[in-house]
C-alpha cells in the first residue's frame, strides 16, 4: 500500500504522459534537437547554457542583436558612481566555450508554423524547440516620449548607453539642481528598481552636490519594499528624496512633448534632469511573433514557459507572465532553469519533470544597507505558487551590521548570478 | 502503535492524491540549481561573501538547513529561503551538493602570510581534531573550511562568537580562548588552503 502512493503514481503518470507525448508530432525525435534562443540576456542566457550542461547533444543557437551585454542590476550603482559601466557588461564567450553557437542578428521574424526563425541579416534558423527571451519594451502612456525624447530624457531602463547618458546629465548638473524620476506602473521590470535608483542618485547628490533633491513622481500609490525604503529615505535623505504619489498628481507624469513635463492633473514639472521610465510590455520580438496577449504580456504553460499562444515556443523572463514570480534577473535565471530541463526532455521525447523556482532581489539603499527580498516557489495546480511560510523581506528592526552584510551578499550574489548566465 | 501508523500512513496518501494531485516531487538537479544564482554554478561561489556548497557533507549541508530553518543559525536570508523547503527536498539538494566536487577559493584571495603562519600554529592546538587536514575533509558534520572565501569565513565567526548561532560545546570552549587577532590568523589559514 505504502508503495504504490508514489511509485505506483508516478509509473501510471508517466505511461499517460508517454502516450499523450507520441500523439504530439511537436515533439522532437532523437535525430533532431535543434533548439534557437531569441535574446541575450539573464534568461536567454543561462538557458542555452543549462541545456548544453545538461545534454551536449542539443544543438543550441543564441541570436542576439549586441556584442555585449549590460545587466539592468546593479546599474543604479553606475547611475550613483560607486560602480564603473564596465562592471556590468559581459560578452558571450563563456556560452562559445559551453558549445552554444552565438549569432549577433536581429530577429525579426518567428514561424511558428514552419519552425523558424528569421533575421534582419536575412539568414533563417529552424528549431525544434525556441525560446523568446527579449526582455520588455516601452508603452506609449507618456505622450510625446519618442526616440528623440529619450536621448533628452534617458529611461535607463535598459543598462548601457542609456544608463551612460543618464549618469553623465547627473555629473553635469549644477548643485542646486532637481532630478525627477518617472516611475512607471504596473507591471514592469525591477519593481524596487525605481527606488534603490532614487536612493543611489540621492546618495551621489548628498555627497557631491548637497543643495540639489531628487523627487520620484509615481504613477503608482504603492510600490515594492515600501515599508524599507521609507525606512531608508528617513534615515538617509530625508533633506533631498521626495517620493510623490500618483493620488498626488492624477497618474504621475503623462506628458513630455516638447520637452514640457505634465502630470496628470496638468501641472507642469521643472527640473534639470529628467529620467522618464514607461510603463511596459513584452520585448517587441513576442509582440511580432504574436505571442502576447491583450495584456502586452506573453502568457505560458508555468510547467515548461511554453507559449499558450504558439506551440514549440517557450517565453521566459520580464516578457512572459509568471506571476506570482516577479520580473526580476533572478526569477528570469530561475525560469530559465525550469525551462531549459524542460526542453532537454521533450527534444529527447520524455516527459519534463516538476519545476522549482526561487526569487532573490537585493536593493541597496546606501553604501552600507542592503534590503531584500526572497521566495521559493512550487507548482501547484498547474501554475507558480509561493511556498507558503517561505520568503518575505528584510526585517524593518535588522541591525546595521546585518544591512551592511546584505550589502555584501548582494554582490556577491551578483558575482554569482551573471557568471552562471555567462561565464565558461 | 499500530493503529496509528495506519492512520499516519492514510493521511499521507491522502496528502498525495489531494495537494500535489500527478505531481513527483522536483528532481534534485532542478531544486539544486536554484541555488546557483548566489552560491555559484554546480555550487562554486565566485562571490566572497556566499560560501562554496559543493563537495560538503550531506550531513552537514541538512544540519546547516535545519539550523536556518530553525533560527538555531544566524542568517540575513538563508532562514527565509530554508523554510521553503520540506526535510526530504533538503536531503535531495544535500546529496547532489555532497556529490559535487569543492574547489578551493584560495587563488582568488588575498592573504597576510604572517597571520597563515600564526593561524597554522592555532589551528594545530585548536581545531585540527575536528576540522581534519587543515579543514579541507568533508567530515560529517563539520563543514569544508579550507579554500573557503574568507568573507563567509569571518561572518560565521562573528555569528558564533555573539550568540546568534549554535557552537557545538566542544568548538565553544576552543573559541572562547582566542582573541579577534587569533580568530582572523586561523580564519586566514582556512581560507589559504589550496
Amino acid at each position: 500500500m505504502k508503495k504504490l502512493n508514489r511509485r505506483d503514481f508516478i509509473k501510471i503518470a508517466g505511461t499517460t504522459a508517454a502516450v499523450s507525448t507520441l500523439g504530439i508530432p511537436s515533439i522532437g525525435s532523437a535525430a533532431s534537437k535543434k533548439v534557437v534562443i531569441v535574446g541575450g540576456g539573464t534568461g536567454g542566457a543561462t538557458c542555452a547554457k543549462y541545456i548544453r550542461m545538461a545534454d551536449d547533444s542539443v544543438e543550441v543557437t543564441l541570436i542576439e542583436p549586441n556584442k555585449h551585454y549590460y545587466t539592468c542590476y546593479l546599474s543604479n550603482e553606475v547611475l550613483g558612481g560607486a560602480r564603473k559601466i564596465d562592471s556590468i557588461k559581459f560578452g558571450y564567450d563563456g556560452l562559445k566555450k559551453h558549445g552554444v553557437k552565438v549569432v549577433h542578428d536581429m530577429v525579426t521574424g518567428i514561424d511558428a508554423g514552419a519552425r523558424t526563425v528569421t533575421t534582419k541579416g536575412g539568414d533563417s534558423f529552424k528549431y525544434d524547440r525556441c525560446v523568446v527571451a527579449p526582455g520588455i519594451s516601452f508603452r506609449d502612456n507618456i505622450a510625446g516620449y519618442d526616440d528623440a525624447a529619450m536621448q533628452k530624457m534617458p529611461h535607463a531602463w535598459k543598462a548601457g548607453d542609456q544608463t551612460m547618458l543618464l549618469r553623465k546629465q547627473l555629473e553635469a548638473m549644477a548643485d542646486g539642481g532637481t532630478v525627477v524620476i518617472a516611475a512607471p506602473p504596473n507591471p514592469f521590470r525591477c519593481p524596487p528598481g525605481p527606488y534603490e535608483r532614487a536612493c543611489q542618485i540621492a546618495n551621489y547628490l548628498k555627497n557631491n552636490k548637497p543643495k540639489s533633491k531628487v523627487m520620484i513622481v509615481d504613477a503608482k500609490e504603492a510600490f515594492s519594499k515600501q515599508k524599507l525604503f521609507m525606512q531608508a529615505f528617513d534615515r538617509y535623505y530625508k533633506d533631498n528624496l521626495e517620493w510623490v504619489s500618483s493620488f498626488d498628481t492624477d497618474g504621475g507624469i503623462t506628458d513630455v512633448t516638447g520637452g514640457v513635463v505634465k502630470t496628470g492633473e496638468g501641472t507642469t514639472l521643472k527640473a534639470d534632469v529628467f529620467n522618464i521610465i514607461p510603463a511596459q510590455q513584452a520585448g517587441a520580438i513576442a509582440l511580432t511573433a504574436g505571442l502576447a496577449d491583450d495584456s502586452g504580456w506573453c502568457p505560458v504553460v508555468h510547467k515548461t514557459f511554453e507559449s499558450t499562444i504558439h506551440k514549440g515556443i517557450h517565453v521566459i523572463g520580464d516578457a512572459a507572465i509568471q506571476k506570482p514570480l516577479p520580473k526580476s534577473g533572478y526569477a528570469a535565471n530561475s525560469e530559465a532553469k525550469v525551462t531549459a530541463a524542460a526542453i532537454v526532455e521533450l527534444v529527447n521525447g520524455r516527459e519534463p519533470g516538476t519545476p522549482s523556482w526561487v526569487n532573490t532581489c537585493y536593493s541597496i539603499v546606501a553604501p552600507d544597507d542592503g534590503i531584500s527580498v526572497a521566495m521559493v516557489y512550487n507548482f501547484v495546480d498547474g501554475k507558480v505558487a509561493k511556498v507558503a511560510g517561505s520568503g518575505g523581506l528584510t526585517s524593518l528592526e535588522s541591525t546595521p551590521d546585518d544591512r551592511a552584510r546584505e550589502v555584501q551578499y548582494a554582490y556577491s550574489w551578483f558575482d554569482n548570478i551573471v557568471h552562471d548566465a555567462f561565464g565558461a | 502503535m499500530p493503529a496509528k501508523k495506519s492512520h499516519a500512513m492514510l493521511l499521507g496518501s491522502f496528502l498525495l492524491f489531494g495537494s500535489s494531485a500527478l505531481m513527483a516531487a522536483p528532481s534534485a538537479s532542478m531544486l539544486a540549481n536554484t541555488c546557483a544564482g548566489c552560491h555559484g554554478t554546480n555550487g562554486i561561489s565566485v562571490g566572497p561573501a556566499s560560501p562554496t556548497i559543493a563537495g560538503k557533507s550531506a550531513e552537514y549541508l541538512k544540519e546547516v538547513m535545519e539550523g536556518y530553518k530553525s533560527g538555531d543559525r544566524h542568517a540575513t536570508i538563508m532562514n527565509r529561503i530554508a523554510k521553503g523547503y520540506t526535510d526530504e527536498e533538503i536531503a535531495l539538494m544535500a546529496d547532489y551538493y555532497a556529490a559535487l566536487p569543492f574547489e578551493s577559493a584560495a587563488e582568488k584571495q588575498t592573504f597576510d602570510s604572517a597571520k597563515i603562519e600564526a593561524g597554522s600554529k592555532l589551528y594545530k592546538k585548536n581545531c585540527s581534531k575536528c576540522h581534519d587536514e587543515n579543514g579541507t575533509l568533508a567530515e560529517d558534520d563539520s563543514g569544508i573550511l579550507g579554500g573557503q572565501w574568507l568573507p563567509y569565513l569571518q561572518f560565521t565567526m562573528v555569528d558564533y562568537r555573539s550568540g546568534r548561532s549554535e557552537m557545538t560545546k566542544k568548538m565553544k570552549k576552543k573559541v572562547e580562548k582566542l582573541n579577534d587577532e587569533e580568530i582572523e590568523s586561523v580564519l586566514q589559514f582556512f581560507a589559504s588552503q589550496k
